[in-house]
């Protein structure tokens, strides 16, 4: 049986040619895209580092038949910088040491992306931690993820937070 | 994952027909099916994809005041709409108590109220569950069970439903809207789900292919904002399942208690309405005595089913905050950070 499900993944039109039905978005987006920047965690929904944007909002891809979102709009790690220059959010990251072993970043990104998007945190450490609570960090760098997200938050501003997502 | 075969019906009607095949699923997000197939839990040899039916995901003011929500209104959709968070202030924190951010941007209100249970033994396809393989045995039975019922388990099954959403919404009177090969029908949450009794496989009323359309609020429901809250206690602050919860809802007249709400979480197999303590408490002044007597009384009947007599006590004090909470007032900026029992 064939079936076919179309994405736009980071602003590009894709046509996936799908012979089961069991693919998730993730695996789309890994194997058949190439993209694995979205990595596979714990793959039942629990660790938050396969999240991706769809249709503007985090999500876990893991959870996602692919087929279910057909005409779906798809925002990885891939597609969030601007050419050489990081997004705000990656720049925060990186200056408040918001990884370690950096297999979460991409979900936690993500994640931090859609929360702002969402409204943000209104510089409230507490509400960054709720609102983060769907990425797990096995190193341990959530002190760095909250301050990243706070920095993010605003930098961005909350003019341009429809624009990010 | 077993392999199944993937229908997406193009209405409600070719839906239910699509489903009533036995050995069938519906798909909405798939935030807890696709985790149960992945595991083994279960295997449906047909997905019946409804995330695509038309006009199942609005939330509608009715004419008579109540509030009508879709099956394939989104979790954080509902929490975050202004007027409903408004007029249902305690189902808004609760729908943000629950899960995390990115399971709540998908997860559907008909999808919530059929989740199933998170016993460690039901996902355990290695151990004896009842509910996953009628007749095997019940792990959970003499073994960790300090999470589990308090009220209405048997000796067969000792789980707990999950839900934080329903909580409030037994409380307040929802009614499930459901449409089947014979039509549409409708029935009270409280009387949805079903306790486990010797067959806890069953965990509702639903029957074979039946689908939810629609959850519905009361315009009643809505004359408890100014005094309703859900309180959770997990054994995190964030992104777990309760240990307990409850939600109160007060009418107040000056002083006075005109009329009371409450249902339990976390202690049994369905939101647990608790009518006798909302009797002690009509009429009654809120005062610390009154509501001991009305935690007393939602307690009345809980027995611990293992290692989990704590809850029994620990669901008696969430009572007494939880309405104390709702007496002193729905916060003005609603959520507040959703239900911490710290805050």
């Amino acid at each position: 049986m064939g079936f076919s499900t179309t994405l736009t993944v980071n602003g590009v039109i894709r046509t996936v040619q799908l012979d089961d039905p069991r693919l998730t978005l993730l695996d789309l987006l890994r194997e058949r895209l190439g993209l694995t920047g979205t990595k596979k965690g714990c793959d039942r929904g629990q660790c938050g580092a396969c999240t991706v944007l769809l249709d503007g909002r985090r999500v876990n891809s893991c959870l996602a038949l692919a087929i279910s979102h057909d005409g779906a709009q798809v925002l990885t790690i891939e597609g969030v910088a601007y050419g050489n220059r990081l997004h705000p959010v990656q720049e925060a990251f990186l200056a408040n040491d918001g990884l370690q072993c950096g297999f979460c970043t991409p979900g936690q990104i993500m994640s931090a992306i859609g929360l702002i998007a969402e409204g943000g945190a209104g510089g409230d450490a507490e509400r960054v931690r709720e609102g983060m609570s769907g990425n797990l960090c096995r190193c341990g760098a959530y002190q760095g993820i909250t301050e990243a997200v706070l920095e993010a938050e605003r930098a961005l501003g909350a003019a341009d937070r429809k624009e990010v997502a | 994952m077993k392999p199944f075969d993937y229908v997406r019906p193009a209405t409600v009607r070719e839906a239910v027909a699509a489903a009533a095949e036995p050995g069938a699923a519906y798909l909405a997000a798939g935030t807890n099916l696709m985790d149960l197939m992945k595991g083994g839990i279960i295997g449906p040899s047909r997905i019946v994809d409804i995330t695509h039916l038309p006009d199942l995901d609005r939330i509608e003011e009715l004419p008579d005041g109540g509030v009508r929500i879709g099956a394939l209104v989104r979790n954080a959709d509902l929490a975050h709409d202004r007027d409903f968070a408004r007029r249902f202030p305690a189902v808004a924190e609760a729908l943000l108590s629950g899960a995390s951010a990115q399971l709540r941007n998908a997860a559907t209100v008909g999808g919530n109220l059929l989740q199933r249970t998170r016993c460690a033994y039901f996902y355990d396809v290695a151990g004896a569950c009842n509910k996953r393989d009628p007749g095997s045995g019940c792990d959970a039975r003499g073994g960790d069970n300090r999470l589990h019922a308090v009220m209405g388990w048997s000796e067969r099954c000792i789980a707990t439903h999950p839900s934080d959403f329903c909580v409030p919404l037994v409380a307040l009177d929802a009614v499930v809207e459901l449409e089947g090969g014979a039509g549409r029908r409708e029935i009270p949450l409280e009387t949805f789900h079903r306790l486990p009794g010797d067959a806890p496989q069953h965990e509702s009323m639903l029957g074979p292919g039946e689908m939810i359309v629609a959850v519905r609020l009361p315009a009643e429901a809505a004359r408890f904002a100014a005094h309703a809250r859900y309180l959770k206690v997990r054994e995190r602050t964030s992104y777990a399942f309760a240990v307990v919860s409850a939600a109160a809802a007060l009418r107040l007249d000056d002083d006075t208690i005109a009329d009371a709400r409450l249902a339990l979480g976390g202690v049994a197999m369905k939101p647990w309405r608790a009518r006798e303590a909302e009797r002690i408490l009509a009429g009654a002044r809120p005062d610390a005595s009154v509501l001991c007597r009305a935690a007393e009384a939602a307690l009345a009947q809980a027995k611990p089913s293992g290692d989990n007599g704590f809850k029994i006590v620990l669901a008696r004090r969430i009572v007494v905050r939880a309405l104390a909470l709702a007496a002193a007032g729905t916060p003005a900026p609603m959520p507040a950070l959703p239900a911490s029992p710290f805050a």
